[in-house]
């Protein structure tokens, strides 16, 4: 029936055939076309309401041990929550944690939480381009730049604004996200840094995620992928290059 | 692939942000989690290896949740609006200021559901489950699932027309 094929159509779960005969209808039938933008609009809601989530820090875990034994170490837990939030990218290398800078887990957890999004990885989509970047760049208080990483073959699908991690430094951080003709993702995290100075790549190797990271000027960037270190090195080098010309 | 702690404590984020979103609350959807996390641990010799995991532990909670809510009855006896009001407070700030007042509406609203409804409405838009895992999820034929989510869909419509005034639209742009 009907009813059904409109969810499909606003949920993505139709088929190109489908999508194009429930297209035909809805140009002939403005009521639903307005309860499809409606439902679209709950969805993408959802959305902004709830994927902030994603990157808060928890202190939960699979209690391996019995019960009565992690209830003791809660404290503890507690103290390394960021850590453990990181624990399931990081695959339990804690010791790593301690020594990362803190933009190499931001970026870590985000890449974690939003690459798998198939269909809601961004909130702002590439083809609106210019209002991302502007919008980005008010909410971060500083001009960004979205570099084209098309020479590596990684094409823009869009960003989204993140919550800051961190209390002792408040402030929103933009993340961009690449995909290539392959499917696979690079996250680009962008943050204001009070040094407000250069310094080399650093890399960072973590089993789930890893990372190249820099400072430029006032803002920090860090690079995250799934992706071999020499790949991620040179799309790393061409990120700072667009933004250098 | 037997299954591994590491790999389920990889859907935690997501399992948290369906718990914190169905429940309301913070405190209870931590505890719902630690819950699934028990005893899926304690059932993982039932996880078919090489199946989906996330839907698994999705079907964990779905059961444990039930469980809690049948024990927690006295809970239903407080009206709609009062616990509308009461899941409000407790759910974290809206993601972006621009959009606050019209995503603190859709909360309150999403309250004001049936756990049903809410439940498939997020399953599927929030999620983004196919409507078969869904299904299975939830352990109710596909159909339940599409009547449900029609069904719940539309009163949302409504109730956030309603909040937004006559005639105004019922959500605005979120970006």
């Amino acid at each position: 029936m009907n009813e059904q094929r409109l969810h499909a159509y606003v949920d993505g779960q139709a088929s190109v055939e489908e999508r194009r005969e429930f297209e035909t209808q809805l140009a002939a039938d403005p009521e639903l076309a307005e309860r499809v933008r409606a439902y679209q609009q709950q969805n993408e809601a959802l959305h902004a309401l709830y994927d902030p989530l994603l990157l808060e820090p928890h202190q939960l875990r699979v209690p391996v041990e019995p019960r009565s034994h992690w209830r003791r170490w809660g404290g503890l837990a507690a103290t390394l929550a960021l850590g453990i939030a990181l624990g399931y990218v990081a695959r339990g290398s804690l010791s790593m944690v301690g020594a990362s800078a803190p933009i190499v887990r931001e970026a870590a957890l985000a890449h974690a939480a939003f690459v798998p999004e198939v269909r809601h990885p961004v909130e702002v989509v590439a083809s609106e381009e210019q209002h991302l970047v502007t919008w980005l760049s008010k909410r971060l208080s500083v001009p960004l730049k979205a570099p084209s990483l098309m020479a590596a073959g990684y094409q823009l699908l869009g960003g989204r604004l993140l919550p800051p991690t961190q209390s002792s430094d408040p402030a929103p951080m933009a993340l961009l996200m690449y995909e290539n003709a392959q499917g696979r993702r690079l996250s680009l995290l962008i943050k204001r840094e009070s040094t407000n100075r250069e310094t080399a790549f650093r890399y960072a190797d973590d089993q789930g995620a890893r990372v190249f990271y820099w400072v430029d000027g006032p803002l920090g960037y860090a690079l995250a992928g799934d992706v071999p270190k020499e790949e991620l090195q040179s799309v790393a080098r061409l990120v700072y290059q667009q933004l250098n010309p | 692939m037997a299954f591994s702690a590491a790999d389920a404590e990889q859907w935690i984020p997501r399992l948290r942000r369906y718990a914190i979103a169905l429940t309301g609350n913070r405190e209870a959807a931590d505890d719902l989690i630690q819950d699934t996390l028990e005893r899926a641990w304690r059932k993982r010799g039932l996880w078919q290896p090489g199946s989906d995991l996330r839907a698994w532990l999705f079907t964990v909670m779905h059961n444990v949740h039930v469980n809690g809510v049948r024990s927690m009855r006295p809970m239903e006896s407080l009206d709609d609006s009062e616990r509308g009001a009461e899941r409000a407070n407790e759910i974290p700030a809206a993601a972006s200021a621009e959009s606050g007042v019209v995503l603190s509406e859709l909360r309150a609203a999403l309250a004001r559901l049936t756990d049903e409804h809410r439940q498939v409405i997020l399953l599927v838009g929030l999620e983004q489950m196919s409507y078969a895992e869904a299904a299975l999820v939830l352990d109710v034929p596909i159909g339940t699932v599409m009547s449900r989510l029609a069904r719940g869909r539309e009163q949302l419509r409504r109730l956030l027309a309603r909040d937004a005034g006559a005639g105004g639209p019922g959500l605005r742009r979120v970006k």
